[in-house]
């Protein structure tokens, strides 16, 4: 029998037109399949068998209805292992008959427990997963913190508790810093556009080099536009490092993941985002200390160059007059050897007019009876010509 | 905005570069002289900066026609 109706029931509304169990079983399974494609299921698990194959067999049930249900090994091998009996779970299903046994039956692709927050729950694990695949929980994304920020653009609520602790740890840490402060609502309708337009409206600021967002602690519904994919992306894309500060010590949004830095409060983020005033000041000092160490070194670098130098040159000098007095010496040795008084050692003697000194070199000079004076090497005497020319 | 005051790391990069420079090169005395007088300075308006500065806060504003602009925050 082909090609059945289903909306026409007539061929079947008697005995001769019968269908078989099979065919009813299978017209009830392409009406479901056809019907209800993937749906989301929230249940509780009973009865789950793990079969060696590694598919998993189980019941859903709340508390009026329950249904069964399969998960292939190829989908729940991802899982870290089978939930226990009794866990409320989300699966992502579709629903269909097991011919053979007539069962009305869902073959469950996704399984998420509900435990710690339900729908929140399932949303974040998706969100988590998109941004996952693209790449923006990668580690090697988060960039260093500058060391002193000079302005910080803080992304918060202005009436929050969160933005007087960031001002206030500001104010004793660093106050040297500029905050700018881009105000969005937190929380309730309309946050997460906010948060979004605020996170982009950074991108325009001038000369911002570290940017916080956060809130304080609040319920998880409060907290929720943190967990956002679209807020998470914002985040991502801020062209600054970013510290994500949402809740209390325990909580952790997504925002979180794909910040630069995750601080457990908004003081926490402060704390991180500038140094320490005083620990700063100690450096100062010290490099003011270095500096001048420094300089007095180079001083005492000059003074004993200086010294070297004036050492160097009294040596000079001293080499100088040494060569001066070698050179006179020679010179008086030179000069006595041409003294007149060596030729007289000689035994020669020189004829003198007594009156003028006059030096008597001839005959003519020399008439009989002429005194005159002789000099020999010891000494003068007075003579006189006794004869005339020979 | 106010005309930018000099950065506070700005300032303490160059007198650690200047220390640096002064503590392990073979500077020349004039040399010398010159980079610690520029140290100095820098040492002063760092100091200056770490002393001075209340907290600045503002508030920023985006207009209609995507304009920003900032007031001060009454806190």
């Amino acid at each position: 029998m082909g090609g059945v109706d289903l909306f026409d029931q007539a061929s079947v509304a008697s005995p001769e037109g019968a269908w078989s169990v099979s065919e009813i079983t299978r017209q009830a399974r392409l009406l479901i399949e056809s019907g209800l494609r993937s749906v989301w299921v929230r249940g509780e698990v009973t009865g789950l068998k793990a079969y060696s194959s590694g598919h998993w067999y189980f019941t859903l049930r709340d508390a009026s209805a329950q249904v069964r249900c399969v998960m292939w090994r190829t989908d729940n091998r991802r899982l870290p292992g089978p939930p226990e009996d009794g866990t409320e779970v989300f699966v992502e299903a579709r629903p269909t008959v097991w011919e053979e046994r007539g069962e009305f039956r869902l073959t469950v692709k996704e399984l998420i427990p509900t435990a710690a927050g339900g729908l929140w729950r399932l949303q974040l694990e998706r969100a988590r997963a998109a941004l996952e695949r693209d790449g923006l929980l990668d580690p090697a994304r988060k960039r260093p913190l500058p060391a002193y920020p000079e302005r910080l653009a803080v992304v918060t609520s202005p009436d929050g508790a969160a933005l007087r602790d960031i001002l206030s740890v500001l104010r004793r840490r660093w106050p040297a810093v500029e905050v700018l402060l881009v105000p969005s609502r937190v929380q309730g309708e309309g946050a997460e556009d906010e948060l979004c337009a605020a996170l982009a409206l950074v991108n325009r600021l001038e000369g911002i080099d570290l940017a916080i967002v956060g809130r304080g602690g609040g319920s998880q519904e409060d907290l929720w536009a943190f967990n956002s994919e679209r807020v998470a992306r914002a985040v991502a894309a801020v062209t600054v490092p970013v510290i994500s500060a949402v809740g209390h010590e325990t909580d952790v949004a997504l925002t979180d993941l794909v910040a630069d830095l995750r601080a457990p409060t908004p003081s926490a983020a402060a704390e991180a985002a500038v140094p320490d005033l005083a620990a700063v000041r100690a450096t100062v000092s010290q490099l003011a200390r270095r500096l001048a160490r420094t300089v007095t070194g180079q001083l005492m670098l000059a003074a004993q160059r200086l010294a070297r130098t004036a050492d160097r040159l009294a040596t000079g000098i001293g080499r100088i007059a040494t060569e001066r007095r070698h050179r006179l010496e020679a010179l008086a040795g030179r000069l006595e050897s041409l003294s007149p008084l060596k030729v007289l050692a000689r035994g020669y003697a020189v004829a003198r007019d007594p009156a003028d000194g006059t030096v008597l070199k001839r005959v003519a000079q020399l008439p009989p009876g002429t005194t005159f004076r002789l000099t020999v090497s010891d000494g003068d005497v007075d003579a006189q010509i006794t004869g005339g020319q020979r | 905005m106010k005309a930018k005051r000099p950065s506070f790391r700005a300032e303490l990069e160059r007198l650690e570069a200047i220390v640096r420079s002064l503590e392990d090169e073979d500077v020349d005395l004039d040399e010398a002289l010159a980079l610690f007088e520029e140290g100095v300075k820098r040492l002063k308006s760092a100091r200056e900066l770490l002393r001075g500065s209340e907290l600045e806060v503002k508030r920023v504003l985006e207009a209609a026609d995507g304009t920003i602009d900032t007031a001060g925050l009454d806190d």
